[in-house]
């Protein structure tokens, strides 16, 4: 059987733009078909603006990488037309336990926050996300939107002109140049465009490496994740057990830095380890292993005049939290709606400065994050070592030891506090919602508020009458109005709290723009001034 | 705004330190170290608050005998 990741979805095809003499000049293109690579081309294909996506490659990536998918992840790809596929292939799981040394210190429920039409995440192999991006793109095509995915097309060069980037890409049949309005740098953690451009990958906070294992189960096995900290079989270090779907489940162990990654990859070293982990009599088969290497960083900018880069090029942290990919698909719904804006003429260049601004904060905290996981699972000096243990132990006893049990923290999405882009907050309101706040999804009127929020910026009016759609500084505002029966209690405990009514100005990413306890139309229109950069114009 | 209590607090001090210290009875060095550590995690639990605990780690901080 060819497994999915071995087959070419998008082969090298010969383009006009090869043939055609001098440089070809395109709007935008994206460089990289990953995860967010291909998102960010749907998000702006979706608004017919024409994108071109440069992949080296042919295939989906190799091995289950990235699998666990945060639910701001699924409602962004609901966004751009594929969060239903996701859901019904991903494994939802709720229970998990925890392993200290050679023993169970406690299992868990997770008892996810009702309310939501997604779930807080799902695990599923990043092969099946890009094949459903690209499927996607695919059903873009048909419907005539602008968007090429250039297969077996590699860049091998980039010059930043004035307006421009100049490209070279090496194709099977040579050299072509392209010329990029915008270029888009999704082109991973190994980032060549950021090489060819002479900027750093700075502050490397911690480096580390894992044994990544796919296996099949031969027989019924839980779906739970099971976390071990120093295990016999992995002393010093960490081990994680996950469900996959198609009965594939994923192994992840920590290996620390100074190893003989190829060593560590042979089959007669990794299925001994595997059998330890998983018990004896428990039958498997290995379906692929790899070993990942990674530096906790990120690029002191992500933004060069008009090369922007997005995903594991911009940052990078370690497995736990699965803050990877799931970042990647936040840089890609902050920037969609801000280049769709500028290049339609509707905002001033100066709006992309926020995505600096918003997304550096929450690569900031992913690092954060991911730090303090991993020095609670690997301690550095002693003490911490001691303390650690201490937690551990007594989390076997009593539940308010468990919340300090760091195995990662589950990527949430950032909140842009203090961004350029907010606007005045009302008294009284939920600190949830506050501006720079991502979306909380609640039921209303039988279906979902994400649902009902679309591309646009939006009004939200609670108890509070705002029009359906209207037209603000030249842009389409649409309104959705709720009051009496129809603001249930998720949505009321999470937008309005003690207050009677609210309106809320909503991003096109969804994000709280700003908030009033009334109707206040020149309120209204200067807060989406801000939230479209133009307080910044002279 | 909640403050720490640095003045005397406890019921029965004397009781307490022997208790403290008999607790460590019989302890290897790596023992005892656990057992503080555990301690530690108990009482800043009975504790919750995070501006009290702050407080109480910056004290402990102030006191060395280095500072
Ligand atoms: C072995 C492995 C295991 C991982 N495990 C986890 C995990 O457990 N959990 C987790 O959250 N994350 C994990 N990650 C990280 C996760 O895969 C990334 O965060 C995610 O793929 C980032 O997406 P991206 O689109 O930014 O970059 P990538 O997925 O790396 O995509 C970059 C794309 O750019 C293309 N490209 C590169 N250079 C050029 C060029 N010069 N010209 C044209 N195209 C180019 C590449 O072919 C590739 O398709 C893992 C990564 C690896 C490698």
């Amino acid at each position: 059987m060819t497994k999915l990741f071995e087959a070419p979805l998008y082969p090298y095809k010969r383009c006009a733009d090869q043939g055609a003499g001098k440089p070809v000049r395109h709007p935008v293109i994206v460089i990289g078909a990953g995860p967010v690579g291909l998102a960010m081309a749907i998000d702006l294909a979706q608004a017919d603006i024409p994108v071109v996506v440069l992949d080296d490659n042919e295939k989906v990536s190799t091995g289950s990488r990235a699998i666990c998918f945060s639910k701001r992840t699924l409602e962004i790809l609901d966004r751009l037309g594929c969060g239903d596929e996701m859901v019904r292939k991903g494994v939802v799981w709720n229970a998990g336990r925890v392993f200290f040394g050679d023993r169970q210190v406690y299992d868990f429920n997770l008892l996810p926050e009702e309310g939501h039409k997604r779930p807080a995440f799902i695990n599923l192999q990043q092969y099946y996300c890009e094949l459903y991006l690209v499927e996607r793109i695919r059903a873009l095509q048909v419907a005539g939107k602008p968007v090429e995915l250039r297969g077996g097309n590699k860049v091998v060069g980039l010059e930043r002109r004035d307006d421009h980037t100049a490209l070279t890409v090496r194709t099977m049949e040579g050299d072509y140049d392209l010329e990029a309005d915008w270029l888009i740098a999704c082109d991973g953690a190994g980032s060549p465009a950021r090489r060819m451009l002479g900027l750093e990958f700075q502050g490397r906070v911690f480096e580390d490496n894992f044994l990544i294992a796919d296996v099949i189960m031969k027989a019924d096995f839980p779906t739970e994740r099971w976390f071990w900290f120093d295990p016999p079989f992995n002393r010093d270090q960490s081990a994680l057990l996950h469900k996959q779907p198609d009965g594939v489940w994923r192994i992840d162990l920590q290996l620390g830095w100074h190893i003989d990654k190829e060593e560590e990859k042979k089959p007669e070293n990794v299925i001994p380890r595997l059998k330890q982990m998983l018990g004896e009599g428990v039958d498997f088969d290995l379906e692929w292993v790899s070993v990942y290497s990674f530096q906790c960083c990120r690029m002191e900018k992500f933004r060069h005049g008009r090369v922007i880069f997005a995903g594991d090029s911009a940052h990078q942290v370690s497995p736990f939290g699965a803050r990877g990919a799931n970042s990647g698909f936040q840089d890609v719904d902050n920037l969609g709606w801000k280049l769709k804006l500028i290049l339609s003429g509707k905002a001033p260049e100066t709006l992309i400065e926020s995505y600096d601004f918003e997304r550096e904060r929450a690569a900031d905290e992913n690092i954060l994050q991911s730090t303090r996981s991993t020095d609670f699972i690997t301690p550095k000096s002693e003490i911490s070592r001691i303390f650690r243990d201490a937690v551990l132990d007594l989390s076997e006893h009593h539940a308010f030891a468990r919340p300090m049990v760091n195995s990662g923290r589950l990527s949430v999405p950032a909140t842009y506090d203090g961004s350029p882009l907010n606007g005045p907050d009302a008294s009284g309101l939920p600190a949830r919602t506050r501006p720079g706040s991502p979306p909380v999804d609640a039921p209303i009127n039988g279906t979902w508020l994400l649902d009902a929020m679309g591309h646009d910026f939006m009004l939200l009016g609670l108890g509070i009458e705002v029009p359906p759609l209207t037209e603000l500084l030249g842009l389409p505002v649409k309104g959705i109005t709720l009051s009496g029966e129809e603001i249930g209690p998720d949505l009321r405990t999470r937008y309005l709290g003690e207050a009677g009514e609210a309106v809320y100005l909503i991003r096109p990413d969804q994000h709280v723009a700003a908030r009033w306890r009334k109707l206040d139309w020149t309120e209204i229109t200067g807060a989406l001034s801000v939230a479209l950069g133009r307080e910044g114009e002279i | 705004m909640a403050d720490i209590v640095t003045t005397a607090n406890l019921q029965e001090p004397d009781a307490f330190y022997a208790d403290l210290v008999a607790a460590h009875d019989g302890l290897s060095k790596d023992e005892s170290d656990a057992y503080n550590a555990r301690l530690i995690l108990l009482m800043a639990n009975q504790i919750g608050d995070h501006v009290i605990l702050k407080k109480l780690l910056q004290e402990a901080q102030r006191t060395s005998r280095k500072a």
